[in-house]
């Protein structure tokens, strides 16, 4: 059996893994497991070694064969399918299309529940007061009521200074 | 600063103690973050992975929890120094060969470890001794709250904190914890056991074998999504089958000495006279026979022996401690040599350095009494313990003879 990896050498290293009712399976010469991390107990997972095998191809299905670039790095599909991961932050933009399916496979799901960073949680909230506010005007200023109309242009005024001293910070 | 006139010393950290640590060694929980528009680690030039690390690093150092703390770049760590951190848990492997543009903060107590630019830009980890992982999740918490004031970190509303693997994709969490489970492995319920844990989307790894050879019966256990869950969750979800697999460890160790104490203590037994006496002894064999001689600590066996003796040899025991210690330049048998002295000296009854330590005590059942009537050419034999185990270790040695008879007086 060939290593699925380098197509080269004779796999060695055979390594299975459940994950929920999918079986993966992936068979590695010495030198690949080795690059891979397969020793390490800290940095290994099967996950990660399979992405980078299963993510280039999907990406090739989702551009039609095109190489598609990170325009903030420079990182190409090719280099994806080498190091089994990203270039920077931009290239989740870049290569969206492709990674979406693997997302799906590989996680829960696929939009983020945990923590949020403050800054960006007190923008979120802002903004959602600003629009529960912009609301009320319309409303206020449908029933004629100008001091109600009045009160929410004087809060709305002061969201949206508050949201513009948070994104300067 | 030198590194190990910072470090605890082994002895030091053996004898921290946490809930559970019978059976759940320590707990971990690390975080993935990454600084936005910067090219992850692996794809940066080293230009820019030093620009990221003289952002990230002096963020790091000033962090009230880092009051007290060593920190260095990797170029300026010997690779001997690196695979002691290594041995230690305190870093990765793959961390051990950065060089310049990657560096290492981490506090007095060991209870905290920033790695930058290692896969991603910062890997943050808290640890705990024991069972203790909402208390690593929350002091990691924190230090992440305290360093997204510092630091532009790459995130969106969408995917969550973005990092160089889409494995960590999202709260980019991994809590873990590393488990000794010498009852699960001689009771031979372990492969059931990781494919049960497996089922539940949670990775199970060796210490330092791969897939689930583990070492000295270690098995470290985490999760393995990251995306789609709050991190509350996640570290309950792990919570509640660690107790599950502690319970597992404990009954394991139960029946096992109901139904076969012998074969239980022989191993124990065994595992002690060749740590205290062999002339040379490898890394894997030490590690392997230690488990057997915690076992023994836990269950009562060797009552004047600290299972944080068995913890420090765990570590001190191995290659690049014994190097550290004696020289760089030791070749694998006279390592073996070395840690085979260590071992006498810290274990013997007669060593005058650490606490005398008697040889596993033998199990209450097992009283000697010679059998009232023998046939010629049957030696007089222990009476034995319940019947099934009898049977287990007899049939090996008198196979042939039948079946002895399964009550406790025998007559021959
Ligand atoms: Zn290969
Ligand atoms: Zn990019």
């Amino acid at each position: 059996m060939l290593c699925c990896v380098c197509k080269e050498k004779e796999a060695k290293v055979h390594l299975t893994q459940i994950v929920g009712d999918k079986m993966q399976k992936v068979d590695l010469c010495e030198g690949c497991a080795a690059q891979k991390g397969v020793n390490d107990p800290a940095g290994f997972s099967l996950a990660d070694l399979l992405l980078g095998l299963g993510a280039s191809q999907e990406m090739e299905q989702a551009t039609g064969g095109g190489e598609l670039k990170c325009s903030n790095c420079g990182f190409t599909q090719a280099d994806f399918k080498k190091a089994g991961r990203l270039g920077c932050s931009e290239c989740y933009t870049t290569f969206s299309e492709g990674l979406d399916g693997l997302l799906k496979t590989m996680h829960k799901g696929t939009k983020h529940m945990g923590k949020v960073p403050h800054a960006m949680q007190q923008s979120r909230e802002l903004s959602d007061k600003l629009k529960s506010l912009q609301k009320k005007l319309d409303k206020a200023v449908a029933e004629e009521d100008f001091e109600q109309a009045a009160a929410m242009r004087d809060e709305i005024k002061a969201t949206k200074e508050k949201i513009a001293s948070i994104a300067t910070a | 600063m030198n590194l190990h006139e910072f470090l605890l010393s082994p002895d030091e950290s053996a004898r921290r103690e946490g809930p559970h640590n019978k059976i759940v060694m320590s707990s971990r929980v690390r975080l993935a973050r990454n600084i936005k528009g910067a090219a992850f680690p692996g794809w940066a030039k080293k230009a820019d992975r030093i620009k990221t690390l003289d952002i990230v690093r002096p963020a790091v150092e000033s962090l009230p929890q880092m009051a007290d703390h060593f920190s260095e770049t990797m170029d300026n760590l010997t690779l001997l120094d690196k695979n002691i951190l290594v041995e230690r848990h305190l870093i990765s492997r793959e961390h051990a060969a950065k060089n310049a543009g990657s560096g290492l903060v981490f506090n007095r107590e060991e209870t905290l470890c920033v790695m930058i630019n290692e896969e991603d830009h910062l890997r943050m980890q808290a640890l705990r001794p024991g069972l203790q992982l909402k208390q690593a999740w929350q002091a990691i918490d924190q230090v992440d709250s305290k360093l997204e004031k510092k630091l532009e970190y790459a995130f969106s509303p969408e995917l969550g904190y973005l990092t160089a693997c889409p494995t960590n994709l999202g709260t980019g969490i991994r809590v873990s914890a590393m488990l000794h489970l010498p009852g699960l492995v001689l009771a031979e319920q372990i492969n059931q056991i990781i494919q049960a844990v497996n089922k539940l989307g949670l990775a199970v790894r060796g210490l330092y074998g791969e897939g689930t050879e583990a070492l000295g019966n270690v098995f470290q256990v985490s999760n393995q999504m990251t995306l789609g869950e709050a991190e509350t969750d996640i570290v309950e979800r792990l919570s509640k089958v660690l107790s599950q697999i502690i319970e597992h460890e404990e009954n394991a160790r139960g029946t096992l000495l109901e139904k076969k104490p012998k074969t239980v203590y022989n191993h124990i037994g065994r595992a002690y006279g060749i740590l205290a006496n062999a002339h040379s002894i490898s890394s894997k064999e030490t590690m392997n026979l230690l488990s057997l001689m915690r076992l023994g600590v836990d269950l009562g066996l060797f009552p004047d022996l600290d299972r944080a003796l068995v913890d420090e040899l765990f570590v001190i025991t191995q290659p690049n401690h014994l190097q550290k210690r004696y020289s760089d330049k030791l070749t694998a048998e006279e390592r073996d040599l070395l840690r085979a002295d260590m071992l006498r000296d810290r274990l013997r009854p007669s060593a005058g350095r650490s606490q005398p330590t008697p040889p596993p005590v033998a199990p209450k059942s097992l009283t000697l009494r010679p059998r009232p009537f023998c046939h010629a050419g049957d030696s007089p034999d222990f009476s034995l313990g319940p019947p099934r185990w009898r049977r287990h270790t007899l049939s090996a040695r008198s196979a042939g003879n039948g079946e002895i008879g399964a009550n406790e007086d025998i007559s021959c």
